[in-house]
């Protein structure tokens, strides 16, 4: 084979504002390969197919594509020049039919009109290059995700595409689906088109990747085949090493939380494609650290428990008492309170000020007959400002002007002030400065030690394993692992996120695994 | 640290655009009551104050409705045919057209509850399609936009009804210390509504889930209850507003009831300086809005520009209102 490579982007550099999205960052992709690009959330792997599509420019290195040097324009260039994108949501006309969907942009006419007879065609022979054959003429709608999925494809590489990019296609489609997606991409290596295939599920990297491209910080890590790289070297690679190593400012309070009555249970919690199997259990005191990679279900999970979504199958107990809330106010009446992951998108009322944004869910116990006690409020607003230290100039100030950190904690302060028993904490450090950091984390333990129950989920394996008594591992929407004391470490977390169980560890909650 | 020190490097240019923003519907409405000071003959008298205060009093009472569900992040389009339904079903309650009357009081004071109620309800059906179904609100409360009028033609078969009621009429008529009681009853209605955004529990949820629909329901704001809670105030002011008209009127065409309220109260929710998608809104801002829209519309008719021309100037001031409102934003 060719071993010139089709794509070639080195030293790539961009900044979006004070923040180094990417610096040296490169890839490599050769014709005809499938190549797997991975990373955790902000390794810079989406801002990279972005600078290659044409919808960000780069501020520093440059693009090789097909011998020449790039840079496109617009995601329009580089699919004219043969770079076809296909996102995780399917971006097609549902009510119009297949032929339409897979020539739109590109109808072919007859003395200016359009000539339906050859789109029809067209179409056709398209799927029929990966064994589909339907009614093109039928809408697209009447087709299941994984066909859509197909149609999508095959609108692809009806551009004559050399490099297909394909961002986490699988994540709504079913195993059977995947399979199907999974033909099709054999085909077209078979074709001579190349690849990058990003995904979080390492099991579809193994069955459909050449190669393999880590990124982490903005950079990239590492290169290899991918039949070179065991899954734990990956998650190591992907999750890296912080320089800081045990520089988080948990101290493990290796006090026994086994003492405390139990407040949570989950029990074979299932929802939708991204929570199949998941159990845990929080304790009163005790911190519980939930891990796993990008789309394992941890976020899911804990929607669920908060009642933000329903459950499919599974129970789960709280404070000793079937629970299944309906709606997040059940739950926070039950005594549960849920920093969400997105602060922007599920946690701020940017319009609104420090003061409303921190009284949002104790409103109805300030108020007498309707009426906010604003003296009350006050009061209680001023304490947490001190107390938690949040930086703003007034608490009138709207919540929007101040930094990620002092909203983050003026979001926990939102729950803490409700007093609560148990504390779901998604991502609570992320995309903070290192001091509100260490600030929050010397908080949360404390908090723990007070009574309180906190179910944290992180992607920073150092603050699992430094701050949490106990660790629930997820892996595809399944608890793996349970791990505790000596057995919880970092290693230990990794082996089980990479084949599914703590080897040699207690995996006790493993036992369901297939 | 840093917030507040950019905060300060910011606040000499935000200073102009955001003032205007804050009070650009003042000052307007200043520099419009200067100008016709100036040019308009007879302007400070009792009777212009009274003609423009009648003309503008079910517009501002159907804009604080109108406010609270713009605040919410919905838009209300049936207000218009909520008035026609409550102002064609008054006279047949109290010309004792639907049930016999014991006592002509009796069917005054429920000529006076009755189609407000009724309104009221048809409101809440608003809110219950938007949160039962996920309705887009403006799909929603289209429905009765177009159903509602013809709702009220059928209960009047399309007459037109005239009546001399004065007890009835007082809602439209009356005075209380010389002063019309349908502008303290608006008064009363604008004070109630701006100190309840303020101040309630419910005033504050109303922002909050035009602000963030999903945080507001992840910090326990129950958002359905909310919502339909805004419809139904806002159905409830518009039944209100159809009682006024027909009092004003002496008789009640179900045709023309209320006919283009829905666009004049949210001209006058915009240019008030509310949030058109939510989570922002003053209902002081409306009022001042209204009266603008009424005065602009009032100065050019005094100085013999016609009517047509006025909707011109109407919708100028509107798109000013929104690019003000952009400005803001960045």
């Amino acid at each position: 084979m060719d071993t010139s490579p089709l794509l070639s982007m080195r030293g790539i550099g961009k900044r979006f504002g004070g923040t180094r999205a990417l610096e040296g960052a490169s890839l490599e992709v050769r014709p005809g390969e499938i190549h797997a690009l991975i990373g955790q959330n902000g390794a810079g792997k989406s801002t990279m197919i972005k600078i290659l599509t044409g919808y960000h420019r780069r501020d520093a290195g440059e693009i090789l594509f097909d011998g020449r040097e790039v840079d496109f324009a617009s995601p329009q260039a580089a699919q004219a020049e043969g770079i076809s994108t296909i996102y995780q949501e399917i971006n097609l006309v549902p009510y119009r039919s297949v032929a339409e969907n897979i020539c739109l942009g590109r109808e072919k006419r007859r003395f200016g009109l359009l000539d339906w007879g050859a789109m029809n065609a067209e179409a056709e022979r398209l799927l029929a290059r990966f064994s589909i054959h339907l009614d093109v003429r039928q809408p697209l709608t009447r087709l299941n995700t994984a066909t859509q999925q197909m149609v999508a494809i095959a609108r692809a590489i009806g551009f004559d595409a050399k490099l297909v990019i394909m961002d986490e296609p699988t994540s709504s489609l079913h195993d059977q689906e995947v399979e199907i997606l999974f033909n099709v991409i054999r085909q077209l290596k078979a074709d001579g088109v190349a690849v990058i295939f990003v995904s979080h599920k390492l099991d579809e990297l193994y069955a459909v990747c050449d190669r393999v491209t880590v990124m982490r910080d903005g950079r990239t890590v590492k290169v290899a085949p991918i039949r070179d790289l065991s899954k734990l070297d990956l998650v190591t690679t992907m999750l890296g090493r912080a320089a800081e190593q045990g520089e988080t400012a948990f101290r493990r309070a290796r006090h026994n939380p086994a003492d405390g009555k139990e407040l949570l249970a989950v029990e074979h919690l299932a929802v939708g494609r991204k929570v199949l199997d998941v159990s845990l259990d929080v304790r009163a005191g005790e911190l519980v650290g939930l891990a796993g990679l990008l789309g394992s279900g941890r976020s899911e999970t804990a929607q669920v428990v908060f009642g933000a979504n329903r459950a499919e199958a599974g129970t789960i107990r709280f404070a000793g008492a079937p629970a299944a809330f309906a709606e997040p106010v059940d739950a926070i009446r039950a005594g549960i309170g849920f920093l969400s992951e997105d602060r922007k998108v599920e946690g701020i009322v940017a319009e609104m000020s420090v003061r409303e944004n921190l009284t949002l869910a104790l409103l109805p116990h300030l108020a007498r007959h309707g009426v906010v006690d604003e003296a009350w409020q006050k009061q209680i607003v001023d304490w947490f400002i001190a107390r938690l230290k949040i930086k703003c100039a007034s608490p009138e100030q709207k919540i929007r002007e101040l930094s990620g950190g002092n909203q983050q904690k003026v979001l926990l302060a939102r729950w803490l002030c409700m007093t609560p028993k148990l504390l779901i904490l998604d991502e609570p450090t992320r995309g903070i400065d290192v001091g509100a950091k260490a600030e929050i984390q010397v908080l949360i333990r404390e908090l723990a030690e007070q009574g309180l129950g906190v179910l944290m989920i992180s992607s920073e394996l150092e603050e699992v394993v430094e701050g949490s008594d106990r660790v629930f591992v997820l892996r595809d929407g399944r608890t793996v692992a349970q791990l505790d004391g000596e057995s919880l470490s970092e290693p230990a977390i990794m082996a089980a996120m990479a084949h599914g169980d703590a080897a040699g560890q207690d995996a006790r909650a493993g036992r369901d695994q297939a | 640290m840093i917030d507040a020190k950019h905060l300060r490097a910011a606040l000499p240019q935000a200073d102009v655009t955001g003032l205007l923003r804050r009070y650009g519907a003042l000052v307007a409405l200043v520099v419009l009551i200067l100008f016709n000071l100036a040019f308009t003959p007879n302007f400070a008298t009792w009777q212009t104050l009274n003609v423009n205060l009648t003309q503008v009093c079910a517009i501002v009472i159907v804009a604080v409705g109108m406010t609270l569900v713009i605040a919410t992040g919905g838009i209300d389009l049936s207000v218009g045919s909520l008035m026609a339904i409550s102002g064609a079903l008054a006279p047949l309650i109290f010309l004792g057209h639907l049930v016999p009357l014991p006592h002509p009081l009796l069917g005054v004071a429920l000529a006076l509850i009755v189609p407000v109620l009724v309104a009221g309800a048809f409101g809440w059906f608003n809110g219950w399609l938007i949160t039962r179904f996920r309705i887009q609100p403006i799909i929603a409360t289209l429905v009765l936009f177009i159903a509602g009028r013809g709702i009220a033609q059928v209960m009047t078969n399309g007459n037109l009804q005239v009546f001399k009621v004065p007890e009835f009429q007082f809602i439209g008529l009356g005075r209380v210390l010389g002063v019309p009681f349908q502008a303290l009853l608006m008064l009363a209605i604008v004070v109630l509504a701006a100190w309840a955004l303020q101040r309630t529990v419910f005033g504050r949820e109303i922002l909050a889930v035009g602000g963030n629909e999903r945080a507001a329901r992840l910090a326990g704001i129950p958002v359905a209850v909310v919502k339909r809670r805004v419809y139904l105030i806002s159905g409830l002011c518009a039944g209100l507003a159809g009682l006024i008209v027909i009092a004003i009127n002496s008789a009640s065409d179900a045709n023309l009831i209320g006919l283009g309220m829905e666009l004049d109260t949210i001209a006058a929710v915009a240019v008030g300086g509310t949030l058109l998608t939510g989570g922002r809104a003053t209902v002081v801002g409306t009022f001042l809005g209204a009266l603008i829209i009424q005065l602009v519309r009032y100065t050019l008719l005094a100085n013999g520009v016609p009517d047509a021309a006025a909707l011109v100037v109407k919708a100028a001031i509107i798109v000013l209102a929104v690019w003000l409102q952009r400005q803001g934003r960045t």
